[in-house]
């Protein structure tokens, strides 16, 4: 191959290092002192090249010049700091404590608050930067050209590692926060204010996060996409470098630059099938990433499902919720059948999550992957071999469980955040392939012409059958729940340790139920698939994940019941709100923080508390 | 060296729903050293801990220097100057002597000559020789000076210290006891908790035994050494 190709590819890989390595370094830091994997760190990303498009040009109609642009950068990435040091003050201050899922969930409410504020304050266009004075001439290197502004960008990397070094190695606040990293409670037993010592990291993490995106604005125009695309490639970085390290986010970013600019050669359309293969290859050899430490894991996250005794006259309760279910099409029309059946879809969805978390004490945060493999199986099956829905169903399942078992037997030998960033990375893999292998999936179209056989189309039986299988389906995760099994998936999450003391196989339990769990999600989703009469890759996406969180969440962590309640409650709630408002999602993302913060126990453990206080 | 720098009043702290202790009540005299003595798990390592504010559920009325500590944040605490080492010592395994040291660094009061890392490193030679070395490569002793020489930065006017003599070799104990001498004749009053009978009544002025989250007896260490059958009943000595 032609040698001057391969130095502006390499080059390139080198800048775009850069870029990712000032955005991930933020994410690292933060989450070393705070514990909390940031969310809304892509967010922040964003925010600052909305901020730089818009501040720089106007700053540079003022006076046009280098310095003006780089102050603008500057003054961007400081405005984004002030907005971090806001988050912190309000939401992150309150919830360092609490189980690592509901730090996850609490910053992805305010990614989903920011997507909307975004949009109502810049305008739903994208926004073209202005490109940056002195550097608008290329380069020429080994006689091809090269844009000026990306050998900046390649400096800037190793300058910022070099500042971020100094800072933390030779300033008081440095050496202050590398021992929080550690250990917080001896640090405020010395007289340090953590409160400070945090707010002071959020503003750094924040204004590093507005710098790599103020950084973008001469090569992409801000848009509303930015923030998830950049968050999955940082949790990347950040987790193949070790959590809290900051040089390993620097080395991981080098190879992923390379990686990327020269995967693109070998596999011209699935360069982030290749990133996230890498993260799985470095977390199956060092579970912990390249610097990464064992302590350095995260909150805790034994919350969950604990035993209590059974309701007095389930049985016939169950008889009634059943009598109820099959009488429902006697009173209802073909729209609220509809509703009907996707909440039963995504209350079986959700409640094959509960058996992880709940019961397992396995924070998945790509539980979406199987649903999505479970929808894809069935359609991918009806669109290229003809099979109906009586073969399509089982296949997806199928699917879906040999998904589950793969990913499993990675995922079960890590814990705490990382395995959360893992199942992440599954499903990013997966919603990658599907959007980028059009020729088999139907890339962003999908796939169409998913019907159900002649006997259960139509509103009624279609709704007929979903209730019976996801009643059927429930019951018996039910009793998984309620057999030794799921007694020592619970010992398990309690206590690992212990759990292995005696005796338990704690891994070959925790695959095992991860199959289930994703047997059952790919049942919902091919169930799913056929009432929609489609597919496409959003049913893979980090928002799919995050739905069937938040209606664990609303309908509470500790119930068996709570997934089921959360589901209908979601799903009404996004039917009779989203056509009202185009603020939905900032409504969503409201309500998730206040779950966390008010009522973290749900719905039906807050009910249930209740209940409890007064009998 | 009459006047009380830390009164306790009905400390009480639970695990759960479990009590672990119940209503105690003591002063630490300015200048002294008073060791809390007991059996493992009666209750000495807590409290230590909910005098800091480090067991979230606890009830106490405490007053420092006359200033009630009341609710007040962990780090408020620690800057009224009472000092608190661990019994795990936790040292900043990944940062440096030096930068341990650093970690600690509070102003001293008007009048006071302050802690330095030099003067330290006079009362523990030892670390002298190690300034540059992380925590994670010292032994089990060097990280309990190092513990207490961090806690002395800040200028104490008391120590909390918790179990200083655990798992160190017999040298290095010996240690211990100039040290916690040392700072004595500085003025600084420390609270001891120990297993250790034999350390703990060399070194100090007056003790309280602690038996299932109670006080049992509470004065001077003579006193203590006197009474037989009290501690052959509770501390098993």
């Amino acid at each position: 191959m032609d040698p001057a190709f391969l130095a502006v590819q390499a080059l390139s890989g080198l800048s775009s290092a850069s870029s990712l390595f000032i955005t991930a370094c933020g994410l690292t830091i933060v989450f070393g002192v705070t514990r909390i994997v940031n969310f809304a760190h892509g967010s922040l990303y964003m925010i600052g090249a909305y901020t730089a498009a818009t501040l720089v040009p106007q700053l540079l109609e003022l006076s046009f010049g280098p310095v003006t642009f780089w102050a603008g950068i500057l003054a961007s990435a400081i405005i984004v700091g002030l907005i971090g040091v806001i988050i912190e003050v309000l939401l992150l201050r309150r919830i360092y404590g609490a189980p690592e899922l509901f730090q996850l969930l609490a910053t992805f409410g305010i990614v989903l608050v920011v997507q909307d504020l975004v949009v109502q304050v810049f305008g739903p266009q994208d926004i073209l930067g202005p490109r940056a004075p002195g550097l608008r001439a290329p380069v020429e290197i080994l006689g091809r050209r090269f844009p000026s502004y990306e050998l900046v960008l390649i400096a800037a990397g190793p300058i910022v590692l070099g500042l971020v070094w100094l800072l933390l190695r030779k300033t008081r606040f440095g050496v202050l926060v590398r021992a929080a990293t550690q250990d917080r409670d001896m640090v405020a037993s010395l007289g340090v204010n953590q409160a400070l010592l945090f707010t002071g990291t959020l503003f750094l993490g924040a204004f590093l996060a507005g710098l790599g995106g103020a950084l973008q604005i001469p090569r992409v125009s801000a848009n509303t996409g930015m923030d998830l695309s950049i968050i999955a490639e940082a949790f990347v970085v950040t987790v193949v470098g070790g959590m809290g390290s900051v040089p390993g986010a620097f080395l991981a970013a080098l190879v992923i630059g390379q990686l990327q600019a020269f995967g693109i050669l070998i596999f011209p359309k699935s360069t982030l099938v290749v990133v996230f293969l890498l993260m799985a290859v470095v977390l199956a050899i060092r579970p912990h990433g390249f610097f990464g430490r064992a302590e350095i894991i995260g909150g805790s996250h034994a919350v969950g499902i604990a035993s209590r005794s059974p309701l007095p006259g389930r049985g016939f309760i169950l008889l009634v919720v059943i009598g109820i279910l099959a009488a429902f099409p006697l009173a209802a029309d073909a729209y609220l059948l509809k509703v009907a059946t996707e909440i039963l879809i995504f209350a079986l969805f959700a409640f094959s999550l509960q058996l992880l978390i709940g019961v397992g004490g396995v924070v998945s945060f790509g539980h979406a992957a199987f649903f999505g493999l479970g929808a894809y199986g069935a359609a991918l099956g009806v669109k290229w071999y003809g099979v109906s829905m009586e073969a399509a169903l089982p296949l997806g399942l199928a699917l879906a469980a040999l998904g589950a078992g793969l990913v499993g037997a990675f995922v079960v030998r890590l814990s705490g955040i990382y395995l959360a960033m893992m199942t992440l990375a599954a499903a990013q893999i997966l919603y990658a392939v599907a959007f980028q292998w059009v020729e088999v999936t139907g890339g962003d179209n999908g796939i169409v012409g998913v019907w159900p056989s002649s006997w259960a189309s139509g509103p009624i039986p279609y709704y007929l059958l979903t209730a019976a299988l996801t009643v059927v389906t429930v019951l018996l995760l039910k009793r998984i729940i309620e057999a030794p099994f799921g007694y020592a998936l619970r010992a398990a999450r309690d206590s690992e340790a212990r759990a292995e003391a005696i005796g338990l196989k704690v891994r070959q339990h925790r695959w095992l139920a991860f199959m289930i769990a994703g047997a059952a999600a790919g049942l919902a989703g091919g169930l799913y698939a056929f009432s929609r009469g489609s597919v496409d890759p959003s049913l893979l996406g980090i928002s799919t994940s995050v739905d069937a969180l938040t209606m664990l969440l609303l309908g509470g962590i500790q119930t068996v019941m709570g997934p089921l309640v959360g589901a209908a409650a979601l799903h009404g709630l996004r039917d009779w709100i989203m056509p009202l408002t185009s603020l939905w999602r900032l409504l969503l993302g409201l309500s998730i923080i206040a779950m966390v913060l008010i009522f973290p126990r749900g719905l039906v453990g807050t009910v249930r508390d209740w209940w409890g206080a007064r009998a | 060296m009459n006047a009380p720098i830390l009164e306790v009043w009905n400390l009480c702290a639970f695990y759960g729903r479990a009590q672990v202790l119940f209503d105690l009540t003591f002063r630490l005299q300015a200048g002294e050293v008073m060791a809390l003595v007991g059996r493992n798990g009666a209750g000495k390592t807590t409290t230590l801990k909910a005098i800091m504010g480090l067991v979230s559920a606890s009830a106490r009325q405490a007053t420092f220097k006359g200033h009630s500590l009341g609710r007040l944040p962990t780090y408020k605490i620690a800057r009224l100057g009472l000092g608190y080492v661990p019994e795990d010592r936790r040292i900043f395994t990944d940062l440096t002597v030096e930068e341990n040291l650093e970690t600690g660094r509070r102003p001293a009061p008007a009048g006071r000559s302050p802690w330095t890392p030099e003067r330290l490193f006079r009362l523990f030679p030892n670390l002298a020789e190690m300034r540059g070395r992380r925590g994670s490569q010292m032994s089990g002793g060097e990280q309990q000076m190092l513990a207490i020489a961090r806690t002395l930065m800040g200028n104490p006017d008391a120590i909390l210290l918790d179990e200083p003599s655990e798992g160190i070799a017999p040298v290095i104990v010996q240690m211990m006891a100039e040290a916690i001498r040392a700072m004595k004749a500085e003025g600084v009053a420390v609270l001891l908790s120990e297993q250790n009978w034999a350390f703990a009544a060399g070194i100090s002025d007056r003790a309280c035994v602690i038996e299932r989250g109670e006080i049992r007896f509470q004065g001077s260490m003579a006193e203590l050494m006197a009474n037989e059958a009290l501690r052959a009943d509770t501390l098993g000595v």
